[in-house]
């Protein structure tokens, strides 16, 4: 037996850069963001109420609470886990902040119990998840029924609509004056670098992608995966609640059906963004540009006076062909690269005999 | 391959061969029989605090809210049966009910039961289409769903553009299916009934109904088993399909005035009745029986909240601790049965 | 005993099968005949080929030289189906039933008999499953379902299901492995049941009293290829170890003398109920310990326990004195312990994620600057180890499945000795991999212990724990049966030790 090499012989070492670029273009996130581009373009040169300072102020608050929602949505369907109670959290944390503001509790104290609230009811959801080992999907659609019911527990159908103008006003306001820019999207986009970062540059974020690739081999790496969902969960719920607070100063109201149905767009700009269901793929890049695209996308649409059911009819489909796109091109790919099963003749050749005989 | 198993002298003897076969027979069946008594329970306790629970109007009430929600929880365990799921029912369901409406709104003269063969038509369309990617395009049946959640409502809304089918715009012979009675059972119900039963039976009699039990406890070895999953898969759709056509059907009898937004938000009712009956969102477990007894369970607390001077703005918060308890349960009791065959693995 | 020579050809027959994966020759020249009425055990070392062959036999694998005869005439077995045609059956170590469905149905799946509505015959499911089971003298219920079945159940129901599949020839491939004695004894009664009944059956153990109980025939394989077959009567157990591990030892092995230090690893009354029992054992520094034994044995588990991957229930851990918590890989490697996974692809690394990324996955944290990780650093703290391994690569950004076998063991290895442990777990480290790379892991581990490294290494091949290992710990059935000192160990001393037996009984 003569040592053999099955292994590729080494070729340029350095070549760091021209693979950078053909990875940026054939990222998952690529299309989204190109189509993003695109419609943003599409979207100003034909509508000229689009690109206006109050359109665009319009758009950025209607999208703001999804974009909050979906920032630690994407690090927990990275680890391969799923929290569809997020809605559910939003509206339970301004029922309390409505509660609370009624029983007259200054807003600064019930905001910040809003927030302690919200990270309890996302570490209920990581102690389901991490200590009994359920499914996070049966997990949080229980939690979301649950959160949800205890805001109509808490509120019933009232509304409670009295809070402070300016606290009001202020969730609405520019970034330092600026027209079309709300400090909320600032915000977020400030927020946003820190979760890339986090996913992106820190070994935490390479740890989550570990997770959803290959739990234990990450475990057999030192990662310690049930602490992580743990507190993925737990960040998930205080975001929630905090987009809550959000919404409920920026609307004025507090209700129990507030964002109803919310979860499952916030997945969907998740999955549309280039994350995959099944984990250990995805950028936070991708996941800002698919909020954005399916804002845009709604936003033209009702520019251009087009109903809202065509809206979601085209939510609907993108969501789909931005998973089936990319599994056709790759199943393609893979029958372009082997052409026919290898073929082994049926007729048994003469045998070669290098083994000792009895 | 590499297997780690329990080397043999460690383990003086296993157990004996058939012990724990009959336990996990049984706690399969109590699981069923577990929703039923807690229906029971709850219906007997709710009609000692008020005999008028159980008046005839009262059981009219209680069947006829059941009957929606048990066709679609019946379903979607076809669906959660091999492991995947169907977010999508809510808004097949208002497709087909405004469909309906609309065909009788447009067809004042069309025979009823070609227009409620439409509806049923309408959703198993909208469940092949589900089915076709999931199978074959081998997109995880959630996302699918989730898309067609949206394009499915969507494709609703802008069908009735805001607008509404009325009673009076419908045949009297197709509402009176809403308010007849067969032996104390409102049709519709009776409908439910018999299509569970018919559900049941063919999931354990039929070689296509036992197939669909392998492909979610085991995929691949149901393939090597030469199970033909695709064709499964996408049939299961199409069933799940065609009974939230159904649903939707009934629906319009039902209520008569029909707009698009009919079934709004229902799939995770549906999806927590059929776990709340024991189906397994990691499949292969669970019956329809169980399903339609979640379902029944679900309404019956939504009836039973006022009589209990409960706000009913408790209901919610009940059905999301109920589907927390069922999983919790569940696994709990999973856990203790694999630790008593012995070798059970030590949770990290 | 029926053992009349068989006027018909033998029901399959294999000649001179070869296999290779990439440059692994698994098998080389295998030929194998078995016989209706006859129970054949095949026996040999861990890697010596006998799973290959018996995934070729079921299809599995297509044999790249030779063929395979079915009643005399060379068939193709394309797919798993083909075997299961030519009535070919394989009865696994853990069979895989559909928990969920009862007994019946796994055995009749996807072939149910009908009545005339087309619904499942369920009397007549039922009537076959019984038949079938009291043709095996056994008593299983046809209507429970499979899930909670202990594994010799389940081991009954796939046989059950060969048997209605009408199998001619049924593979057991080490089915004693996870069974009880009494479980073994039952087996062996319906094995004896069937050979009687004229089925050709070929068994795999590595337990000689169970072969030799059993068995009307002995073949022997080493190294992929057939050494050789005789009635068992002709034969004892004496012989067939010597057949069995009887090979040079290679010059591989390239083990340097070192003067072993100060105790690194102790180990005491380690217990994990139902695994592993009071396993004890000390490590120095420079020291290369081998723990041998038969696949199962408990040694892996072992190795996962004190790493912190699995918990245990009892027992003591100290490392250079200090006390280990258990259940904390993150804590074994502050420690200074470093674990290289018996399980490349699963344990060892995330395939879809690039070389560096994963030959640095232990320590990103040193590798932060700032709490940020940048890719250079990653690639840096990569590249010097990838030369100091020789490891071959196209560009480290390329996933590591893109490697081959031996390169990505090489990943492992730069993953876990880049975080400068003092003691290193090594489980199977050149499974699977070419010969080439097999002597520099060697070579590497050699030199690590020379610098003061302690090594603990699970190998399964013998010539590698006896070329390598300083001391030797032979487990058998979750128990250390024997420390041997590098003079001591033997191929024989350890082959008879794994197998549970001492040499002075196995020479009676």
């Amino acid at each position: 037996m003569a040592p053999e090499r099955t292994a590729p012989a080494p070729r340029e070492r350095s070549g760091a850069r021209p693979g950078r670029l053909r990875s940026l273009l054939s990222a998952r996130e690529s299309p989204v963001v190109a189509a993003l581009l695109v419609s943003l373009v599409f979207a100003s040169l034909f509508l000229d109420t689009f690109a206006t300072g109050r359109n665009m102020g319009f758009l950025l608050l209607s999208v703001a609470a999804i974009a909050l929602m979906a920032l630690p949505m994407t690090l927990i369907v990275i680890t391969g886990e799923i929290d569809l109670s997020v809605a559910s959290t939003l509206a339970l944390s301004s029922a309390t902040l409505g509660a609370l503001w009624e029983a007259g509790v200054p807003i600064e104290t019930a905001l910040l119990i809003c927030l302690v609230l919200g990270a309890a009811l996302g570490a209920l959801n990581g102690l389901f998840v991490t200590v009994l080992g359920l499914p996070s999907l049966a997990v949080t659609i229980g939690t979301m029924a649950l959160y949800r019911g205890l805001a109509y527990v808490l509120l019933g159908d009232r509304a409670v609509a009295t809070y402070p103008q300016d606290w009001v006003s202020g969730a609405r306001a520019t970034f330092m004056g600026i027209e079309g820019l709300p400090w909320i999207a600032v915000a977020i986009l400030a927020m946003a670098a820190l979760y890339a970062v986090l996913l992106h540059a820190t070994g935490i974020g390479r740890s989550l992608y570990d997770i959803g690739n290959n739990t234990e081999a990450a475990r057999f790496t030192g990662v310690a995966v049930e602490h992580t969902k743990f507190w993925l969960f737990t960040l998930s719920g205080t975001v929630a609640s905090g987009a809550g607070v959000f919404w409920t100063l920026q609307y004025g109201t507090s209700r129990a059906d507030t964002a109803f149905g919310l979860e499952l767009q916030v997945v969907a700009a998740v999955l549309l963004g280039g994350v995959s269901i099944f984990g250990g793929v995805g950028t936070v890049l991708g996941v800002m540009s698919g909020v954005l695209l399916l804002g845009t996308v709604r936003n033209a649409l009702q520019l251009l006076g087009v109903s809202g059911d065509v809206l979601q009819i085209v939510t609907g489909l993108i969501l789909i062909a931005s998973v089936v796109g990319p599994n056709l091109v790759a199943s393609l790919r893979r029958r372009r690269r082997t052409p026919a099963p290898v073929r082994v003749p049926t007729v048994p050749r003469p045998p070669t005999h290098d083994g000792e005989s009895p | 391959m590499t297997t780690t198993t329990t080397p043999t002298g460690a383990r003086p003897e296993g157990p004996p061969p058939e012990q724990g076969a009959g336990r996990a027979r049984r706690r399969r069946r109590v699981r069923e029989l577990g929703v039923l008594l807690a229906v029971v329970l709850l219906i007997a306790g709710t009609w000692l605090q008020n005999p008028g629970f159980l008046s005839q109007q009262g059981v009219r009430d209680l069947f006829l809210g059941a009957t929606v929600l048990s066709v679609l929880a019946v379903g979607q365990a076809l669906v959660l049966i091999t492991k995947n799921v169907d977010l999508s029912v809510g808004s097949v369901m208002g497709l087909s009910a405004f469909g309906t409406a609309s065909l009788f709104a447009a067809f004042p003269e069309i025979p009823v039961p070609l227009a409620m063969a439409a509806g049923v038509g309408i959703g198993a369309l909208c469940g092949l289409a589900n089915g076709v990617l999931v199978a074959t395009v081998q997109v995880p049946a959630l996302v699918v769903t989730l898309g067609t959640l949206y394009a499915y409502r969507g494709l609703g809304h802008w069908w009735a553009d805001g607008g509404q089918v009325n009673a009076h715009q419908m045949p009297e012979s197709f509402l009176a299916l809403g308010r007849i009675s067969v032996l104390g059972v409102p049709l519709p119900a009776a409908v439910a009934v018999v299509v569970v039963l018919a559900l049941g039976f063919y999931l354990s009699r039929y070689s296509s109904g036992r197939e669909l039990y392998a492909i979610g406890s085991d995929a691949e070895a149901a393939r090597l088993s030469g199970i033909s999953v695709g064709r499964r898969v996408v049939a299961a759709f199409v069933a799940n399909g065609a009974l939230a056509g159904l649903a939707g059907v009934l629906f319009t009898a039902r209520y008569g005035t029909v707009d698009s937004t009919a079934g709004f938000g229902m799939e995770l009712e549906v999806v927590a009745a059929a776990v709340v009956g024991g189906v397994a969102i990691a499949g292969g477990v669970g019956t329809v029986y169980g399903a339609a007894l979640g379902a029944v369970l679900l309404t019956t607390i939504t009836a039973a909240l006022p009589i209990w001077q409960i706000d009913q703005f408790w209901h919610q918060a009940v059905v999301g601790a109920l589907i927390l308890s069922a999983i919790g349960l569940d696994r709990l009791l999973a856990l203790r049965n694999t630790r008593k065959l012995g070798g059970g693995t030590h949770g990290p | 005993m029926p053992q009349q020579s068989p006027p018909a050809p033998p029901p399959l027959e294999l000649v001179r099968v070869a296999k290779s994966f990439g440059s692994v020759r698994a098998l080389r020249g295998m030929s194998l005949e078995l016989r209706s009425g006859e129970i054949h055990a095949l026996v040999g070392e861990n890697g010596a080929g006998k799973s290959t062959l018996v995934k070729t036999i079921a299809g599995v694998h297509r044999p790249d030289a030779g063929w395979i005869q079915a009643d005399g005439v060379p068939v193709a077995f394309t797919r798993p189906a083909d075997a299961q045609r030519a009535g070919v059956a394989v009865i696994h170590q853990e069979p895989t039933l559909f928990p969920d469905l009862s007994v019946a149905e796994n055995i009749f799946i996807g072939r149910q008999p009908r009545t005339r509505l087309r619904t499942i015959d369920r009397s007549r499911m039922r009537r076959e499953t019984d038949e079938v089971f009291s043709r095996l003298g056994v008593p299983v219920d046809p209507d429970r379902p499979a899930r909670g079945l202990s594994i010799a159940d389940q081991q009954l129901v796939e046989i059950a299901k060969a048997l209605t599949r009408q199998a001619r020839v049924l593979v057991m491939d080490e089915p004693t492995a996870a069974l009880s004695s009494v479980e073994a004894e039952r087996l062996f009664t319906v094995a004896r049941t069937l050979r009687d009944q004229g089925v050709a059956l070929l068994f795999i153990s590595h337990r000689f009293d169970e072969v030799f109980a059993l068995c009307d025939r002995i073949s022997v394989v080493r190294d992929g290829a057939y050494v050789s077959c005789g009635p068992a009567a002709d034969l004892d157990v004496d012989t067939v170890v010597q057949r069995m591990v009887g090979r040079e030892v290679e010059t591989l092995y390239p083990k340097q003398e070192t003067e072993a230090g100060g105790t690194l690893l102790e180990v005491e009354g380690l217990t994990r109920h139902g695994v592993f029992e009071d396993i004890g054992f000390t490590v120095r520094s420079g020291e290369i310990v081998a723990l041998a034994g038969l696949v199962g044995a408990g040694r892996s588990e072992v190795v996962r326990a004190l790493f912190g991957v699995d918990r245990y229930d009892a027992g003591r851990v100290r490392v250079d004195g200090v006390p280990l918590a258990q259940g904390s890989p993150k804590a074994a490697m502050a420690a200074g312990l470093a674990l290289v996974p018996e399980d490349r692809r699963e344990q060892g690394l995330v395939m879809e994620s690039s070389i560096a990324r994963n030959a640095t996955s232990t320590r990103r944290n040193a590798l932060s600057r700032l709490g940020l990780l940048s890719s250079r650093s990653e690639d840096e703290a990569c590249r010097s180890w990838g030369e100091r391994l020789h490891l071959k690569y196209g560009r480290l950004t390329d996933p590591v499945s893109t490697l081959s076998g031996g390169n990505q063991q090489k990943v492992v290895l730069a993953k876990w000795l880049a975080t400068g442990p003092s003691v290193l777990f090594v489980d199977e480290p050149t499974r699977g991999i070419d010969v080439g790379t097999k002597a520099e892991v060697h070579r590497l581990l050699s030199s690590l212990a020379a610098d003061g490294l302690a090594v603990v290494m699970v190998s399964s091949e013998l010539p590698e724990v006896l070329g390598m290992a300083d001391r030797v710990l032979v487990m058998h059935e979750g128990r250390i049966t024997a420390e041997l000192d590098r003079d001591e160990a033997d191929e024989e001393s350890v082959m008879y030790a794994a197998t549970g037996r001492s040499p002075r009984e196995a020479l009676r």
